[in-house]
């Protein structure tokens, strides 16, 4: 089936089981991003200190693709420096726009891989970005701090 | 003749691809817009190939042979929803046709009957899709007049049980959809144009989801405006209808401005050519106004009573073998009584976006998300949801094979 390259068993599981999903009482910034097509929202929470991504938390409503695109970026980013985390976010920004002609760069994605799939349904590559989108927006705002 | 509606898919050569590596094409999204016979699709080619010119405009043959064709499309337009011919102004858009009245309504100086003050009142209702609701509200932002609404009921009907105070003397406008493109509930009009006009109030109906579905004569139903699109209606895009009462639009001052829409000017000022010219600046969208045309012969020719009896039919079948299905839920009335081929659902906790995307692996296609009706879906209590709207060409097998994916999809995503 098709659709089960879209639909990884990764993304299902994250999707099921989202992880950092309780927003905490602490944060340096705090975004809220709306996929206006669909209807998807995403409330996120960020700490960084001393150039670390110390703690991202989130809630939110959203297909499955959008949830755990969220889910899987707190379990790749938290802990990493900021700017290893624009790598990561520039490279899974590239996968998303690559219309499904490459594959990911494994070591740096890790189960981000996993959303490769998305880039071959253009109306979902949203729904996929819609966290990191809030991720750099909070990210940006709590280094300005 | 019974309707046939696999004879009358023929006529629509999309019908002839597949979807998805050789799926059958199901096309169950007909509320966005509709798929398009071939009478349409050669009126339209025809018009490039052989009539070309500029309308009202040119001292030669081809330019009058496009004005005969635009015109005529008038003519067609005008008798299948019960208007006169200078009654009706062509847009680009239905969305356009909404926006022109609140634009023209806007700009209307003092003394004129559309004249807007500060604490007049617009009234919409909770149901409305975004294009008649939003420019109302900005006319009002703009104007200071108050916005209010009608509410909508759990059961998806206008609650219609405060119309004396929602519709009061101080109601300048009011502007109502005639069936939801979510609900698919379809508004009786009669108490609320009543109403209307006991309080001097001018009625406008967007009637995109209702004019390409079922009979509507604007005589019959007593309203002063109505738009609708050409694209929903087996018509091309790119081009809407405004129809207007004749009286009003002389009354209305213009919105666009440009050739063709004079009848003299100066360095430092200008006045209108009667209606509909007034309201149709520039060249228009004279292939797609052919198009239309032939759009709404072939309807005639079909017949909306029976295309609404059809619809209705599909309706029944759809909600009957839904509503067995664990954890669906309608959003939307559960009845046919007063109530068209649109049936937006929830089915547990899959989002709408999944559905939407497996249905499709099947080469089913639908709506999802919140249809350009945010208030409405957040009114229902539901983020999003998934919709399926029926058409002339859809047919009983098409409802099986959705209710059969949505019950695969379950199982893949359970």
């Amino acid at each position: 089936m098709q659709l089960d390259n879209l639909y990884q068993e990764v993304i299902l599981d994250h999707y099921k089981n989202p992880q950092n999903k309780k927003l905490s009482a602490n944060y340096d910034a705090q975004v809220h991003h709306v996929n206006p097509s669909c209807g998807d929202e995403i409330d996120l929470n960020i700490t960084v200190k001393d150039g670390v991504v110390e703690a991202i938390t989130w809630d939110g409503v959203g297909c499955s693709i959008s949830q755990a695109s969220v889910s899987i970026l707190t379990d790749l980013l938290i802990g990493k420096t900021i700017t290893d985390a624009y790598k990561i976010y520039d490279e899974f920004v590239a996968l998303m726009q690559s219309k499904g002609t490459v594959e990911g760069n494994e070591d740096l994605l890790e189960d981000a891989v996993a959303l490769a799939g998305v880039s071959k349904y253009p109306a979902r590559i949203k729904c996929a970005l819609l966290g990191w989108m809030a991720f750099k927006d909070a990210s940006v705002q709590a280094q300005a701090k | 003749m019974a309707f046939d509606a696999v004879a009358i898919r023929a006529d629509f050569p999309i019908f002839d691809r597949k979807i998805r590596d050789g799926k059958r094409l199901v096309y169950l999204d007909s509320g966005a817009t509709s798929q398009k016979p071939n009478v349409v699709i050669d009126a339209e080619s025809n018009f490039y190939r052989l009539h070309n010119a500029a309308a009202h405009r040119g001292a030669h043959q081809l330019a009058e042979e496009a004005t005969e064709a635009i015109e005529s499309a008038r003519q067609v337009v005008s008798e299948f929803i019960g208007g006169q011919e200078d009654e009706i102004v062509f847009t680009k858009s239905s969305t356009e046709a909404l926006n022109l009245l609140a634009y023209s309504i806007g700009s209307a100086p003092k003394g004129n009957k559309f004249h807007l003050s500060a604490g007049d009142e617009i009234v919409v209702s909770e149901m409305e899709h975004h294009a008649n609701l939003i420019p109302w509200q900005q006319l009002a932002a703009r104007t200071g007049a108050v916005l209010k609404w009608f509410e909508v009921t759990p059961e998806g009907r206008l609650d219609l049980s405060d119309i004396n105070s929602v519709i009061t003397t101080k109601t300048k406008i009011v502007a109502l959809t005639h069936q939801s493109n979510v609900l698919g509930t379809i508004n009786l009009l009669d108490e609320l144009v009543k109403r209307t006009h006991d309080v001097g109030a001018v009625f406008i109906l967007d009637a995109c989801q209702s004019v390409p579905h079922m009979p509507v004569n604007v005589v019959e139903l007593d309203i002063d405006f109505l738009a609708f699109s050409g694209h929903k209606a087996v018509g091309p895009t790119g081009v809407g209808v405004l129809w207007g009462r004749s009286n009003l639009l002389a009354e209305l001052p213009p919105f666009l401005f440009g050739g063709s829409m004079i009848e003299s000017v100066t360095m430092t000022d200008a006045t209108w050519a009667p209606a509909p010219r007034k309201f149709e600046p520039g060249v228009p969208n004279m292939a797609q106004i052919v198009g239309l045309g032939e759009a709404v012969k072939y309807l005639s020719k079909i017949g909306m009573p029976a295309i609404h009896n059809h619809e209705i039919e599909l309706t029944k079948y759809a909600i009957a073998n839904m509503a067995a299905i664990d954890s669906l839920r309608v959003v939307g009335p559960l009845d046919t009584n007063m109530r068209g081929g649109a049936v937006s659902f929830t089915l547990g906790e899959i989002h709408p976006h999944d559905l939407g995307q497996f249905l499709d692996d099947a080469g089913i296609a639908v709506r999802t998300g919140h249809h350009c009706a945010w208030p409405l879906t957040r009114k229902m209590g539901v983020p999003a949801t998934t919709r399926a709207s029926f058409y002339l060409y859809n047919t009983l097998d098409d409802i099986d094979q959705l209710c059969t994916s949505i019950l695969a999809a379950q199982k893949y995503f359970g």
